[in-house]
């Protein structure tokens, strides 16, 4: 019982990073219809931004305690997004409105560069970080097993939420928001309207980036080590996690995130670490076999 | 026309270089950001075990004039271009034309190449691996490019034919020539069995699903170490004999060598396996021009156009995709066992998902459904790729620029036209903007 409720805790805050990946993914979805394939380095480049923030705030003693983290977010929230910008800028925007396979291989192409640009940039070698958030609590024991819920799990879980909590305010109750909605439904449309659906677009994996970035901070300070490689696995569980909610869906992302980090956490823990991936995809072939629109996606009407 | 153009970019020149520079500058203050962190900021790890930063502003200089270098060229290019040339039309008629002879000159220069004087092991080589690409984006292009099913797991396969080789041959002994129709057989058994599953999912759906498929397959191989050696792969794969007569040095009598009275050497092993993938990847083209004629052929690319319009002329969807996974997987699988007895070696490295997606890229950069445009694409990336080996790490990022930049120049492919394959009276080609995309 206690082993499953440690469990239970480790699951939520790997899911809720997983969450917050999937959002990115079914934003860009929604709006432009196509799998952001660099989405998951975007991730990587947030943790590697956080790192390189980390070493020079933290380890260069400019500032200390929770004040630096904040600091560190928020620089990593800003490089990041910027990635996020350039990516669409240079890579997707120009094959809009060509068909469909066109920005995925192109989109395959840039997850290629990004990684390979970290990788030569920042050195293949992983990069092992001392812990940054240390301590916690003791919630419950059970003969020799203490259930740790630790300040780096509490730290996650919030921010996770507080993050969420401004998004779903900037979608629902913002005029960007309407306008995101909006290029949802009916880009020409919207367009015709007089909403700028590039800015808008735009703006989506600005947004996108951003909370890829958050993933990548809270990754970097949960394991401690990354490596250019991180984004692949994170980005295909991610997008599996949207799947699962249902892709479009911005709840339904956070949710199959959860799930996600639950089902991972307790295959690993009661049936075996090397196939936790083969749990996930298994999870998300079954999903879509038995509802193929995901959890809380809509029932498409195909028109003919 | 175009010195009216001209005249008109004259008139501008003030404004556009104004405007030009401005756009640069933009472009180079974004790079700078872009750059700062990662170029600028090395982190490495010293000697006890802490990370520290290694400044390298000057490098970012660079980039970042580079940025603004490239930008201001490119929109002086855009403003002098002017308006686009013919309509796609009319230059996929004269592409056509050019594509006709371009064809069979193609394919008598890879059939003489072991015979062109300065072909040494390296040529070869390289000629081999482009062949294997050749013939993977010939079966891929089968469930892509003409049922439209979009396969990002398609290196599944290739991973089924090799290990299904590699295991006969050393459990059972059998000899290349039949494991490699088991191994193909293997493949496409394979290719139903998760073909079952999908045939309700399209598109993106389909794309994600097959991806975890293609990952699922690896984990198990990097796992099931009794079975396949996990991570440590599998070695002393036997390699293959010209229909019995093996490739020794020795020049004894049961050699290739002794059997024709010739000097062993070993590059006859090497043209053999070049002549090898070149037949399997000229039988993944037959068998895919062929099929194209026949219903089966049509069923598959009406199912690409339209699956609703299918169902509702009565052609089994079921029927259409088990097939289109079954023979695109089969000929997948031929190849895996060719790989298989050219390395001697195989482990779970060889099929990443990095390769799937190179894989498609050479489907969709080729054109999709274009056959002589997946050989032209595999021969640019993959010998293109080559051309950079002395780069090592940067090769690949190389690589990903090229995908990123010729998708944008070309969205419809290197040959983006094809002839029907079936027409009525007058044969027209088709720019490829009429064809529908792949939806799954």
């Amino acid at each position: 019982m206690a082993y499953a409720l440690q469990q239970l805790i480790n699951g939520i805050s790997l899911g809720m990073i997983y969450g917050l990946i999937a959002v990115g993914y079914t934003m860009v979805y929604g709006i432009i219809g196509m799998i952001n394939f660099a989405h998951g380095d975007i991730f990587m480049v947030g943790a590697f931004v956080a790192l390189i923030a980390i070493v020079m705030i933290v380890s260069g003693g400019l500032m200390e305690g929770p004040g630096a983290l904040v600091l560190v977010l928020a620089i990593a929230m800003a490089f990041t997004s910027l990635y996020g910008w350039t990516v669409e800028r240079v890579a997707y925007r120009p094959l809009r409105g060509s068909f469909r396979l066109a920005p995925l291989i192109s989109a395959i192409g840039m997850s290629i560069v990004l990684q390979n640009f970290v990788q030569v940039s920042q050195g293949a070698r992983v990069k092992p970080l001392e812990p940054q958030v240390t301590g916690g609590f003791e919630i419950m024991r059970d003969g020799d097993f203490a259930v740790q819920l630790s300040n780096m799990q509490i730290l996650i879980v919030c921010t996770t939420l507080f993050v969420l909590a401004v998004f779903t305010w900037l979608v629902t109750r913002t005029s960007l928001g309407r306008a995101m909605r909006a290029c949802e439904q009916d880009r020409r449309m919207a367009g015709l309207l007089g909403i700028d659906t590039d800015r808008t677009i735009s703006l989506t994996f600005v947004i996108g980036g951003s909370l890829a970035a958050v993933a990548g901070t809270l990754y970097l300070l949960r394991y401690g080590v990354i490596d250019f490689y991180i984004g692949f696995l994170a980005g295909v569980k991610a997008f599996t996690a949207a799947v699962l909610g249902g892709i479009g869906s911005l709840p339904g992302a956070v949710l199959g995130g959860l799930l996600i980090g639950l089902i991972e956490t307790f295959w690993s823990a009661y049936f075996s670490v090397q196939y936790k991936d083969v749990a996930a995809f298994s999870i998300l072939a079954l999903v879509l076999i038995l509802m193929p629109t995901g959890l809380l996606g809509r029932q498409e009407v195909e028109k003919v | 026309m175009s010195g009216d153009v001209a005249a008109f970019a004259m008139a501008q020149r003030p404004r556009l270089a104004a405007a030009a520079l401005k756009d640069a500058g933009i472009t180079a203050l974004v790079a700078l950001a872009l750059f700062a962190p990662l170029v600028g900021l090395r982190t490495d790890v010293a000697p006890n075990g802490a990370l520290f930063l290694r400044p390298r502003w000057a490098e970012v200089a660079i980039l970042v004039l580079l940025a603004f270098a490239l930008r201001l060229g490119l929109v002086y290019w855009q403003a002098m271009r002017g308006p686009p040339r013919l309509p796609s039309a009319a230059r996929a008629a004269v592409a056509a034309r050019a594509g006709r002879l371009f064809a069979p000159v193609l394919l008598g220069l890879a059939v003489l190449l072991p015979f062109i004087p300065g072909t040494g092991r390296y040529e070869l080589d390289l000629g081999i691996l482009v062949l294997t690409y050749v013939m993977l984006g010939w079966g891929l292009n089968i469930v892509v490019g003409l049922a439209g099913l979009l396969d990002l797991g398609y290196v599944a396969f290739y991973a089924v034919g090799a290990y299904s080789y590699a295991l006969l041959a050393q459990h059972f002994g059998f000899s290349f020539w039949v494991c490699l129709p088991l191994a193909g057989i293997m493949a496409a058994f394979w290719g139903v069995l998760l073909g079952f599953p999908v045939l309700r999912l399209r598109g993106d759906y389909l794309a994600i699903v097959t991806l975890a498929f293609g990952e699922i397959i690896r984990v198990v191989l990097l796992n099931w170490v009794s079975l396949t050696g996990g991570p440590n792969g599998m070695t002393g794969i036997p390699r293959p004999s010209f229909f019995g007569l093996p490739f020794s040095m020795s020049g004894g009598e049961g050699t290739f060598a002794g059997f024709f009275g010739i000097e062993p050497d070993p590059i006859h092993r090497v043209v053999f396996l070049y002549y090898l993938i070149l037949i399997l990847a000229l039988l993944t083209n037959w068998v895919t021009v062929r099929i194209r004629r026949q219903p089966l052929g049509r069923a598959w690319e009406a199912m690409r156009e339209d699956e609703i319009a299918c169902r509702a002329l009565g052609i089994n969807i079921v029927a259409t995709k088990l097939t289109a996974f079954a023979l695109g997987a089969m000929f997948g699988g031929f190849a895996g066992a060719f790989f298989a007895t050219r390395q001697g070696f195989i482990s779970p490295e060889s099929f990443t998902f990095i390769e799937s997606a190179i894989i498609l890229a050479i489907v969709v950069l080729g054109g999709l459904g274009s056959q002589i445009g997946v050989a032209v694409a595999a021969i640019v990336m993959i010998g293109g790729f080559e051309l950079f080996r002395d780069l090592e790490e940067w090769r690949m990022l190389v690589f990903g620029a090229a995908m990123v930049v010729i998708m944008v120049l070309r969205p419809r492919g290197l040959v983006g036209s094809r002839t029907p394959t079936v027409a009525l009276g007058q044969r027209r080609v088709i720019a490829a903007e009429h064809v529908a995309e792949g939806r799954g």
